[in-house]
């Protein structure tokens, strides 16, 4: 999972390809070269941004600014994480601006001076069979956890888990080093753990307790 | 070295990622044999990790892409992407 990314020759070659020509005058090449990334700059957007009209602001300024900065692209990371890093300083501008990260830090230095965390020990939940699950009300119940998280954790969560960029790509994309990548994600699994857990098990509702019961195994 | 539940704890995370160096992955999974309760937590952390990663079939808005697209073609039509100076 932490190897990085290995980057697909073809891909960036049809890409360098895209961006020269676009460079060169042809600009409508440009609708192109951002299509397969939407659903992911939406969903890095709406992680951080969290209200869907505003995601989708986020993700047209971004789009557009990467557009009037694509000569800067050096392609020495791939197109893709070059584009996720743009739309992830658009979203943290906006919550700057509305004033929405205090509250954010805030809760975050209280979870960096208290890491002392205890992990939700509840021993049935892991053996529910998926397709017991309510799908849709567990979705809901993951976004509201993930939307309640200090921002920095929302980041690392929807880059890592959510996208599944690699230690390293992440690293580059947010500015600082693996390490504290790791150290981010840690804590962002184990908060994510803790909030969870209780309620998936009550949502669940396992038909029977006791560890001899059909364990999971689809991991 | 025997490891109480509270340092396995702290290693949960990489433990899944699989990026532990081998001797305390090792020290780790000795733990893991005989706790029910930290199995227990790595279990369902792996598990909300596999549901995190579901939330990635989710659809776009409606007419997201035309929208997009049709702000981005002004653009297009009007601007030239910015030129880098000639500098180094």
């Amino acid at each position: 999972m932490t190897v990085p990314t290995p980057v697909d020759p073809h891909e960036t070659a049809s890409e360098q390809t895209l961006i020269a020509s676009i460079l060169a005058g042809q600009r409508e090449s440009f609708h192109l070269l951002i299509r397969p990334y939407e659903q992911q700059l939406y969903r890095t957007a709406l992680a951080l941004v969290k209200n869907e009209a505003e995601a989708e602001d986020v993700v047209q300024d971004a789009v557009l600014k990467a557009y009037r900065k694509l000569a800067s692209f050096r392609g020495d990371s791939k197109f893709s994480t070059w584009l996720i890093a743009i739309t992830l300083n658009e979203a943290r501008g906006r919550l700057r601006k509305e004033g929405r990260v205090a509250i954010d830090s805030l809760d975050e230095q209280r979870e960096d001076n208290g890491g002392d965390y205890t992990p939700a020990a509840l021993i049935d939940w892991r053996e529910v069979p998926l397709a017991a699950l309510e799908r849709k009300e567990i979705r809901a119940l993951i976004q509201q956890a993930v939307a309640e998280l200090p921002e920095t954790y929302r980041e690392i969560i929807t880059l890592r888990d959510v996208e599944e960029l690699s230690v390293n790509d992440t690293a580059a994309l947010l500015g600082i080093s693996v390490a504290l990548v790791k150290v981010r994600l840690h804590r962002a699994r184990m908060l994510l753990q803790k909030r969870l857990v209780p309620h998936l098990r009550l949502v669940t509702k396992p038909p029977r307790k006791g560890l001899g019961f059909g364990r999971l195994s689809w991991l | 070295m025997a490891l109480n539940c509270r340092h396995v704890w702290e290693h949960i995370s990489e433990y899944i990622d699989n990026t532990l160096d081998p001797q305390v992955r090792a020290d780790v999974e000795r733990h893991l044999e005989t706790c029910e309760i930290c199995s227990a937590i790595l279990d369902s952390t792996r598990n909300i990790i596999v549901l995190i990663a579901d939330d990635r079939v989710f659809e776009l808005p409606l007419d997201f892409s035309k929208r997009l697209h049709a702000r981005l073609d002004d653009v297009l039509k009007a601007e030239y992407p910015e030129t880098l100076g000639m500098g180094p």
